[in-house]
């Protein structure tokens, strides 16, 4: 809204010397906003990672006590050890809460958006730097709301991300915090999206027209629309289930609906499916929020390391606004077990092929731009590298689950798990990490260790498929998801049952390969090796321009864009690359 | 540190032809319009759902609603009239015109509070049907935003007024955005009204 | 855009306003008188819906200026309703789906 944005500059120039609160805490600089909202986000990645560890130890070993650790539990979650079931449900549906609402967007969009961006249109700062505050903000009390939710009484929500009803619904008190922590991230989520869109078309500098914009910006872009347009639904289903829980109404219950033998005593009327309707109108969108941002990241990257310009950057741009576009209506293939009807699921099948197609367009430039290219591999541009195949095997495996023929079969087993953690987790979390080592030395004046970071991208890459790629063979095989024991009790999943410790051990051990990230952010951050100029990388594209690291207001000059966001090597010129701000000669 | 000078707060950005806020709000009114959008799409469900789907009237009180409807449309036009005499520099009668919106805001409230006390009163809960559940969530949630924009309104009738000495443009482009948002609040009673009371 | 309202522009846009007031008022007592009609249901779902759609416009257009906006805004605002239309696809679906059961 309107109300609160423009006192800026006045108070400004009241404190002079803004004290440590203000410089810190309750910034409005979009710089301390993005790294706010970096480390908060890392913060949550590592908790959601821990849960995950702690089901890995269930699946491998059901029923058995976790040593050492399993003391500290109290009796409602892991007496003498050994999880119970309800628990166990609670560290899944948290994990991918976290993992996606707390972890990677806030992560992609939050911290780099916030960072990045602005810098790279040569804005002095987010259109609206209060909103932007009170986004970060609002997404800070919604983890805290989520975290909370552990301590209540029969602990967080237990009925999946996914929340669907009935179950949700007769959940414990976890699931009316989690409903509430969501409406706060969604609310942050919002602000921040309205600010992402005004700041790049309002603040954009002189010279920097849509087409010169680096490509990781026009991730943001749509991000901020796919943000903006699919995330209300969700607040509108998240404002229902909480009626349903709090005021007794029947959004998602049907008629004479049958609990524990029991009729129970609700009006009825309702659907369940009206749910994964509202639920999926957000959240396929949001697959692309969790997407986009990464592979703007990896463009940048592989742009800069190549020292070569993106191969068919029109047509980039081109497919990630049809893709966009194309997000908002593909949500049903996650719901063709419901019993739509053929009609129905033969059109979302046909969307969901045709939503590929950009998808494909995209990853094959990016290959294409590698052809010929002095590459540099460097920290970032391996993640970057890695990238690339991960996101093509997460792209491929889904196009089985989008047909619905063989979604039949695969619906709701490892299989899918495999899938969507081959997009995010290889994916966009490997481009993530290639963001963090690639943009440190602005954001520090400091460049991380090298052998440190090629330690972690080994050991990440090895054990990370180590993980996923055997869910495929377990899903294959026919082994559902969700299931407390990894699949113990099923006569069917027997042949591929050992494959759990595998997926355990590599788990752990990718834990352990994250060891050498966390020494080198820390040590680089206070004595990395110093960098030498204000562009360490040798970019073209503006956010090298400012000082290192960026002042408030950031840049010393008033930049003018007098060419296209890629021009490396560029024929006849002395230097290989040619900055989007250099003027021209003559 | 010294002032940070955003542009296009003032005066408008020539390619778009628009200030910050004014794109701001129309996004903001666009997750809105998607936010009812699902609402009213769940009305749509629960109702072609529905083996008998109760009259509004039948339930709900329409003259009160009419009356609030006149309410709103009249609020809706001293907002506008508020803005319209800003424009051409008259402060003072901005200041009755937005006192005027507010005041019928509350009346809107008050309206809608003797509604649901007669609700109450008569054991009409959003448990009994969905239909009486949609009603409480979709007036609901338009009362909460009625009483967003009271608060926006009073403060711009209040301490945010000083900025129109100051500066009268920027001032004047936050009356409008505040505008919007209120004709948005009166538009979504504007299909509410119809949907849920004669329908 | 603001420096060009003259006294005399914004004396236009009041009339405007007046006048739209009154088509408002109007349209609220018809829509109610309809309803008293008692038609049948779908009569009446297609009327109201229409004079609510006529009444939404002219709040739109005149009080929110939407008749004399920048292009931007109404690209904005049509990517809005495209993605509206896929919301209301779903009960569609839904309707589709109850057909075939």
């Amino acid at each position: 809204m309107s109300s609160g944005h423009h006192e800026h500059s006045e108070q400004q120039e009241h404190h002079a010397e803004p004290g440590f609160w203000q410089k810190y805490v309750f910034s409005t600089d979009h710089k301390v906003i993005g790294l706010q909202y970096g480390f908060t986000a890392l913060c949550f990645l590592f908790f959601g990672f821990l849960l995950m560890l702690l089901m890995r130890w269930q699946l491998a070993f059901p029923g058995q006590a976790l040593p050492v650790i399993g003391k500290f539990f109290s009796d409602s979650s892991m007496p003498g050890g050994i999880m119970l079931p309800e628990f166990y449900n609670s560290l899944g549906a948290m994990h991918g809460t976290i993992m996606v609402f707390l972890g990677v967007v806030p992560l992609a969009v939050g911290a780099f958006g916030n960072y990045v961006m602005p810098l790279q249109i040569g804005a002095v700062d987010m259109a609206f730097p209060k909103i932007n505050m009170a986004s970060y903000w609002a997404f800070f009390v919604g983890g805290v709301v989520m975290l909370v939710s552990f301590f209540v009484p029969g602990g967080a929500a237990n009925s999946g991300w996914t929340s669907y009803p009935p179950l949700a619904e007769l959940a414990t008190t976890g699931q009316t915090l989690w409903l509430l922590g969501m409406v706060f991230l969604i609310t942050s989520s919002l602000l921040g999206s309205v600010n992402f869109i005004v700041t790049i078309i309002q603040l954009r500098v002189k010279g920097l027209s849509f087409m010169r914009l680096p490509f990781f910006v026009w991730a943001q872009f749509v991000t901020a629309f796919l943000l903006l347009l699919a995330f209300p639904p969700l607040e509108a289903a998240g404002v229902l289930q909480l009626m349903d829980r709090l005021a007794g109404s029947s959004f998602f219950l049907p008629s004479g609906l049958v609990v524990s033998g029991q009729l129970m005593h609700n009006s009825g009327g309702g659907t369940p499916i009206l749910w994964q309707h509202l639920f999926w109108f957000l959240a396929h969108p949001e697959v692309y929020v969790l997407i986009l941002p990464a592979l703007g990241i990896v463009a940048e990257i592989i742009a800069n390391n190549t020292r070569k310009p993106l191969w068919g950057y029109k047509s980039m741009v081109y497919s990630l606004i049809f893709l966009g576009f194309m997000s908002f209506i593909v949500w049903a293939h996650h719901m063709f077990m419901t019993g739509m009807g053929t009609v129905i699921n033969a059109f979302f099948q046909t969307t969901t092929m045709i939503i590929s197609v950009p998808s494909v367009i995209v990853l094959s430039c990016l290959f294409l731009s590698l052809w010929g290219g002095s590459i540099r591999f460097n920290t970032p541009m391996l993640f970057a590298l890695a990238f690339l195949p991960m996101f093509g095997i997460g792209g491929l495996t889904g196009l089985p689950l989008g047909l619905t023929t063989t979604d039949l079969h695969l619906h709701d087993t490892y299989y899918v798990i495999g899938h969507f953690h081959y997009v995010v987790a290889p994916g966009t979390i490997f481009a993530l990490f290639a963001g963090i080592y690639y943009w440190f030395p602005k954001a520090t004046g400091r460049k991380m260790n090298e052998v440190l970071g090629k330690l972690h991208f080994i050991g990440s890459f090895i054990f990370i498929n180590g993980v996923f790629m055997p869910m495929f063979i377990q899903g294959l095989a026919g082994v559902s998801r969700r299931l407390f024991d990894g699949g113990a009790s099923y006569y069917h999943a027997g042949p591929v049952l050992k494959l759990n410790v595998m997926m355990s051990v590599s788990a752990w051990c990718l834990a352990l390969a994250q060891l050498p990230f966390i020494i080198n952010f820390f040590y680089s951050m206070f004595a990395g090796e110093k960098v030498t100029s204000d562009n360490p990388w040798q970019s073209t594209t503006l956010e090298w321009a400012t000082p290192t690291p960026p002042p408030h207001g950031n840049f010393t000059f008033t930049p003018e864009v007098v060419r296209g966001p890629y021009e490396y090597s560029v024929p006849g010129e002395s230097s290989d690359f040619l900055p989007q701000y250099q003027p021209v000669k003559g | 540190m010294s002032a940070l000078e955003i542009p296009y707060v003032y005066t408008p950005r020539e390619d778009t032809g628009l200030t910050n806020a004014k794109l701001g709000i129309w996004l903001f009114l666009a997750s809105e319009v998607m936010l009812f959008g699902a609402l009213f799409s769940t009305y749509i469900v629960l109702r072609v759902g529905a083996p008998v789907w109760p009259r509004g009237a039948s339930i709900l009180n329409v003259p009160l609603a009419t009356l609030n409807t006149v309410i709103l449309i009249s609020s809706s036009v001293t907002m506008v009239m508020a803005w319209a005499e800003l424009a051409r520099g008259q402060f003072k009668r901005h200041k009755l015109y937005l006192a005027l919106t507010i005041l019928l805001s509350f009346g809107f409230l008050i309206v809608k509070y003797v509604e649901y006390s007669t609700k109450f009163h008569h054991h009409l809960f959003p448990s009994k049907s969905t239909f009486l559940a949609i009603y409480f969530t979709l007036t609901g949630l338009h009362g909460l935003h009625v009483l967003g924009g009271i608060v926006v309104n009073t403060y711009f009738l209040g301490p945010g007024a000083k900025m129109w000495k100051t500066e009268p443009q920027r001032f004047m482009g936050r009356i409008e955005v505040a505008g919007l948002y209120w004709h948005f609040v009166d538009l979504v009673w504007i299909f509410l009204f119809p949907v849920l009371y004669l329908l | 855009m603001h420096q060009e309202h003259s006294a005399e522009e914004v004396q236009k846009h009041v009339r405007t306003y007046l006048v739209v007031f009154v088509m408002l008022l109007a349209l609220t007592f018809v829509t109610v008188a309809i309803s008293r009609l008692h038609l049948g249901v779908f009569q009446s779902i297609v009327l109201a819906l229409i004079i609510a759609c006529i009444k939404g416009s002219l709040v739109a257009l005149f009080f929110m200026h939407l008749i004399s906006e920048k292009k931007l805004i109404y690209g904005a605002l049509a990517l809005t309703v495209a993605f509206f239309i896929g919301l209301m696809f779903l009960p569609v679906g839904q309707m589709i789906t109850a057909v075939a059961l």
